[in-house]
């Protein structure tokens, strides 16, 4: 065998390595953003606010950008849940009725109930 | 008392009224909380209680009498009682009753408790049946269909302004039908709102001092008790609009029971509820429905009749329970 086919057998089997590699790379890669996905998921539980009592429970609830949080209202007066900006509000919710909504960037959301206003709360989200 | 009237203080602090200076005191220690069939009457500005409701049926005719009906709730079926629209109908069937024939009703809000179509079908289908005219402010419950109030308004909006407000004349009284459920603020009570206010103002400009006013609206325009939102935050800039007339008589719902308060020469009424009882202030961690056994139902739910004895600014209020 002359050196010269013993490179080219070299270079060929580097070649093959290299796409071998890259292949499981991009394997990895596409599994790996699969689990970043759903382990962000995982981390930024969604959250229930259960109203109660004329009240928001709890009335500050701290969680991570992206999760989604579901009121409940236990109560047997109907109860809407208000932006304090005016960026979303529920439909009345009659007892036991839900309402939810993603909060997806970072900050503080003041809410309040618009028919009992004395009714207030706050999700302060985390990035 | 524990609701002392804070807010109103003022008002009449500085007030004389027909000379001698009114007690203002005196006039609080006739505040009562439940006083089923307690006559009032206001005679130039001072309060008397005439007695229980049984002497009052014994005093003259009236020249002028109104039924007042309130927070029917039609829609409602929970413990506190599965059937609002019964009691509602015994409601209709007690104005019915009354022996002075009155020449209209009120009805201060929460007809409905979800706002629904067939909620205010069936309420004025039952509410009909009285064959009185019916003179209705919103409550907080009628106005939360999908048009936050527009649903009331088609109904119960011709010839009104705003969200609802409106003002009529009837036997020499001037009657004021207020809304404060309205565009409510985070952390508030309710709400007249500027432009209702600045309304009202011109509304009762050219009214003569001696004109009896009769104000309704849905939450208490005085502060019963905030920590459940039981106020009305610009309430006390109306009742100042007040102060000068010599007769007036503020008739409120919301509470699902009777508070009576009298201040100078503002008497202040809230009405049963027709649907169901609401527990006194402070004595429940909220002010929702109130179960109580069956067989007491009744007795906290009813009816009210307002008389004006005309010339005599005499104005009477009559609480009737559906069962005592």
């Amino acid at each position: 065998m002359t050196r010269s086919r013993l490179e080219s057998l070299a270079s060929r089997s580097t070649q093959a390595v290299r796409a071998l590699l890259l292949t499981l790379a991009g394997l990895i890669a596409i599994l790996g953003l699969g689990l970043v996905t759903s382990g962000g998921r995982a981390l930024a539980d969604d959250q229930t606010i259960k109203i109660a009592n004329f009240t928001f429970d709890p009335s500050t609830l701290t969680v991570k950008a992206g999760t989604t949080v579901t009121w409940i209202n236990t109560d047997d007066i109907p109860h809407l849940v208000t932006d304090k900006d005016g960026k979303f509000h529920s439909s009345a919710l009659d007892t036991n009725d839900k309402f939810s909504q993603t909060f997806s960037t970072a900050g503080s959301v003041e809410y309040f109930c618009a028919i009992h206003p004395k009714m207030t709360g706050k999700i302060v989200v985390t990035p | 008392m524990k609701l002392s009237p804070r807010n109103l203080r003022h008002i009449n602090s500085r007030r004389k009224i027909g000379g001698p200076e009114v007690d203002r005191r005196g006039a609080l220690e006739c505040m009562i909380w439940a006083g089923t069939g307690v006559l009032w009457t206001l005679s130039g500005g001072v309060p008397k209680s005439l007695g229980l409701l049984g002497d009052a049926l014994a005093a003259e005719a009236s020249a002028f009498t109104f039924a007042h009906i309130s927070d029917s709730h039609i829609g409602f079926n929970k413990p506190a009682n599965p059937d609002a629209l019964g009691t509602l109908r015994e409601a209709i069937g007690k104005v019915k009753e009354l022996k002075t024939h009155p020449a209209f009703m009120i009805h201060t809000g929460d007809i409905t408790h979800l706002s629904k179509p067939d909620e205010f079908d069936n309420a004025d289908q039952l509410i009909g049946e009285a064959k009185l005219d019916v003179h209705y402010v919103p409550g907080e419950h009628d106005v939360i269909d999908e048009g936050l109030g527009k649903a009331y308004l088609a109904r119960y909006g011709k010839g009104t302004k705003g969200s609802g407000w409106y003002s009529f004349d009837d036997h020499g009284v001037h009657f004021i039908g207020l809304v404060n459920v309205i565009d409510l603020k985070a952390g508030g009570l309710g709400r007249l709102g500027p432009d209702q206010l600045t309304w009202f103002a011109d509304d009762i400009k050219d009214k003569s001092d001696s004109t009896p006013i009769v104000v309704l609206a849905h939450i208490p325009l005085w502060t019963v008790y905030a920590d459940w939102g039981w106020g009305t935050d610009d309430g006390l800039q109306a009742l100042t609009l007040l102060k000068r007339f010599g007769s007036v008589t503020v008739l409120n719902g919301h509470i699902h029971q009777i508070v009576q308060k009298v201040e100078g020469n503002m008497t202040f009424h809230t009405a049963r509820s027709t649907g169901f009882p609401q527990p006194a202030p402070g004595t429940a961690p909220g002010p929702g429905p109130m179960t109580v056994p069956a067989e007491q139902l009744r007795s906290l739910l009813g009816i009210a009749s307002v008389e004006v004895r005309t010339g005599d600014k005499l104005l009477a209020i009559t609480d009737t329970p559906l069962a005592s």
